[in-house]
């Protein structure tokens, strides 16, 4: 699709569009911030948690450990709920994408 | 163009591979392979390198046009593209790395790790689709949208070839002493092998050789990972408690962890040192350091050229999206596999005898693998040794040839054809000038590889990151995501970015410091004869032969002690003070990222309100649409 022809500030105002970048930057953002507090939940907590981190829970294994290996679950969680909600956001972004030649007119 | 074409028959890629591995056997000295196996290193050397100049001919009948040459026309699927960043991303800093860091120091080395991975959470939410639909070939293209086209890219392109140039040195020294303790062939060669095959999948196959051969190479190294996995695990009978519970037990890493605390160790019993090895702090002291060191992964990742340029050989967003999430799940899956290398390296050698052959532990894989083939004296052994090392070898060269194409396309796309020929060249023209530039990084890098040899490069990744996450993202984050970003902060956060953490970096721990080293030199010169003469009286002394050989084995020490002390004072006699003319560190983190990191993302909001620029407002509303609905996305196809 060549996009010469559109209206950009139009569809930008466009109340579909703004809902699309309303959910999505929320969604994102929220994502992102949660993310990066959990992960340098680790570093912090070996410095300064040590007695906890220490506590046996599996053995030999201790809360350390588990909290380590939980950093890989979690980053694979984000990324495979992150899959499926930006199907929602695919189908909203097809939707303004479809009548784009029709918001504001040509320029 | 078709000149290049003809230069490349059938044959010249077998030649090619045949010559490179004859190059290696005729380097050959001592290394970690026995001489007896030494032609089984060779053949499976000589298979894999056949097989990537194999994929490279039949990728350079395909790459014709700019395109092609750097986004492999745009034809990459999500599942491929995920395959290649995982291969670009996993190099022989965390094969070898951190399996060896585990090994050594237990805890501290996986939790290392662990932010090579949340990384791509930056990439997958913020980065990767807005990249895929404003993007075209290089980062400069992201930012010229609606910023000063000539402006940015020049300076875009500038922090593109440092990032890649710290990150290129430090993977051909790195590979280059690897390749040297592997298979005992001389440094120069090893470097001299790496850079021209590398320059051919470059030159010849350009981005579409350069994809499948990470493809390749990562799948070798999940394969062989994988396989090494289930061969040590199997024994504890798929148990992790099991299995690190036999850890714990095991004395050489007892004995590891007392020689790590020292005296603090004195009061502990043989199961608590075990227990201590799973439990942090055996390696990192300053937790600000860490810290400052997972804000350079965290952001730098989302603006490692090499990794960002991998956007562009996706044809839609949602692709993207999915070769992020398949890089994630590979490289996470990796990541937790090198904890049982690491551990079960630990426990099957020795953590003093994996720090014997390497002192950072790299060896540790390549010689777990020697191991659960049969050991040094057996034929599976020493092929599973020559396996591993080889898919090693076959990273560095990928990991080199992902850096050197995006430094050269930053050269030839922004640099050549944006501001010096003002966006007006051909296709051809535009692919013999990528090609050209291919070739002047590459010479460049053979160089900078030779003339930094025995230099520490290890902190040279560090920074790379940290440059990466002080100028780069900063800048491509605002200008896709902040409406008032404009050309001026732009400059201002790359200069500002890249420099701050450069200078950091030239003054704090990583540097070489003479005075130190020459004081603890001094100390151990001073006491060593009376060391030296009061251990030759133990030998005197010993009671039985076995006891005598002990006390002589540290005859032996001291004496190297000594020598090393010696050669110190002798390399340092005329030196006081690091390169940039001091004598003490005066920042004390190894990591700048959490000083520059703020420092660029300021210059990048502080110049953008002081200057107007009518452009960047204008197009606003034409990128931020663009980058969330992929509307009139520059198919790199269609070109």
């Amino acid at each position: 699709m060549n996009g010469q022809s559109l209206n950009w500030a139009a569809i930008d105002a466009d109340p579909r569009f703004r809902e699309l970048h309303a959910k999505k930057s929320s969604f994102l953002w929220g994502l992102m911030i949660f993310s990066v507090i959990y992960y340098f939940l680790l570093p912090i907590g070996a410095a300064y948690f040590t007695d906890l981190f220490k506590i046996k829970l599996w053995g030999v294994i201790n809360f350390g450990l588990i909290f380590a290996m939980s950093e890989f679950i979690v980053a694979w969680v984000i990324a495979f709920f992150y899959a499926k909600k930006a199907g929602e956001f695919d189908a909203m972004a097809e939707a303004i994408n479809q009548q784009a030649q029709h918001i504001g007119g040509k320029r | 163009m078709n000149v290049l074409m003809k230069l490349w028959p059938a044959p010249v890629g077998l030649v090619l591979a045949l010559a490179s591995s004859s190059a290696l056997a005729q380097g050959a000295a001592a290394g970690a392979v026995t001489d007896k196996y030494r032609w089984l290193t060779f053949a499976v050397f000589g298979a894999i390198i056949a097989l990537t100049m194999y994929i490279t001919y039949r990728a350079a009948k395909r790459t014709k046009t700019a395109a092609d040459f750097y986004a492999a026309g745009g034809g990459m699927t999500g599942i491929q593209n995920g395959w290649a960043i995982a291969g670009d991303y996993l190099s022989a800093a965390s094969f070898l790395g951190i399996a060896g860091l585990i090994s050594l120091n237990g805890y501290d080395g996986f939790m290392y790790s662990v932010g090579w991975l949340v990384a791509y959470i930056t990439v997958l939410l913020i980065i990767a689709e807005p990249c895929r639909n404003i993007g075209k070939y290089t980062l400069g293209d992201i930012l010229a949208f609606r910023n000063n086209p000539k402006t940015v890219k020049t300076f875009m392109a500038i922090s593109t070839i440092t990032v890649s140039t710290f990150y290129l040195t430090a993977q051909m020294v790195g590979g280059g002493v690897l390749v040297k303790t592997l298979i005992g062939i001389d440094y120069e060669i090893s470097v001299v092998v790496v850079g021209i095959l590398m320059l051919a999948y470059v030159v010849f196959g350009g981005m579409v050789a350069t994809s499948y051969v990470q493809i390749v190479k990562a799948i070798l190294l999940v394969i062989a990972s994988l396989v090494m996995v289930v061969l040590v695990w199997s024994q504890y009978g798929f148990s992790l408690p099991a299995f690190l519970q036999a850890a714990v037990s095991d004395p050489s890493i007892q004995g590891r962890v007392a020689n790590l605390l020292g005296d603090a160790a004195r009061n502990m019993t043989p199961e608590q040192l075990g227990q201590r090895f799973l439990e942090p702090g055996l390696l990192f002291k300053d937790p600000i350091d860490q810290i400052s060191l997972g804000m350079a992964l965290v952001l730098g990742t989302a603006g490692l050229p090499h990794i960002l340029m991998r956007f562009f050989t996706v044809p839609t967003a949602q692709a993207a999206r999915k070769s992020v999430i398949w890089a994630m799940a590979i490289i996470g899956g990796f990541y937790i596999l090198t904890l049982f290398l690491g551990v079960g390296a630990a426990m099957k050698l020795g953590p003093s005898n994996i720090a014997a052959v390497d002192k950072g532990g790299n060896m540790a894989a390549p010689l777990l693998a020697q191991y659960l083939g049969g050991g040094a004296d057996s034929m599976l052994g020493n092929l599973m040794l020559a396996f591993v090392a080889a898919v090693a070898f076959a990273t560095i060269v990928a990991v080199v040839a992902g850096l050197v194409l995006a430094a050269a396309s930053a050269m030839s796309h922004d640099i050549w054809v944006g501001v010096i020929k003002g966006e007006h060249a051909t296709s051809e023209q535009e692919v013999r000038a990528a090609r050209i530039c291919s070739v002047i990084v590459g010479v460049i890098a053979i160089t900078i590889g030779i003339l930094a040899k025995g230099q520490n490069v290890a902190h040279l990744v560090a920074l790379a990151f940290a440059v990466a996450a002080s100028a780069n993202l900063p800048v491509v984050l605002l200008t896709l995501y902040w409406k008032r970003c404009n050309t001026a902060g732009v400059v201002a956060g790359l200069v500002v970015g890249t420099l701050s953490a450069i200078a950091l970096v030239l003054v704090s721990p990583n540097m070489t410091y003479p005075k130190p080293l020459k004081a603890a030199a001094q100390k151990v010169v001073d006491a060593a004869p009376t060391r030296i003469a009061k251990l030759e009286a133990d030998v005197a002394a010993a009671p039985d032969p076995a006891a005598k050989a002990t006390v002589e084995k540290a005859v032996a020490g001291a004496k190297k002690d000594l020598a090393g002390a010696q050669d110190t004072l002798k390399k340092f006699a005329n030196d006081n003070t690091s390169i940039v003319g001091l004598e003490a560190p005066l920042f004390t983190l190894k990591n700048p990222g959490i000083i520059s990191i703020p420092l660029g993302f300021l210059a990048v909001f502080l110049f953008s309100l002081f200057y107007r620029d009518e452009r960047a407002a204008s197009m606003w509303d034409e990128l931020y649409v663009r980058s969330n609905t992929g509307l009139g996305r520059a198919a790199a196809a269609a070109h």
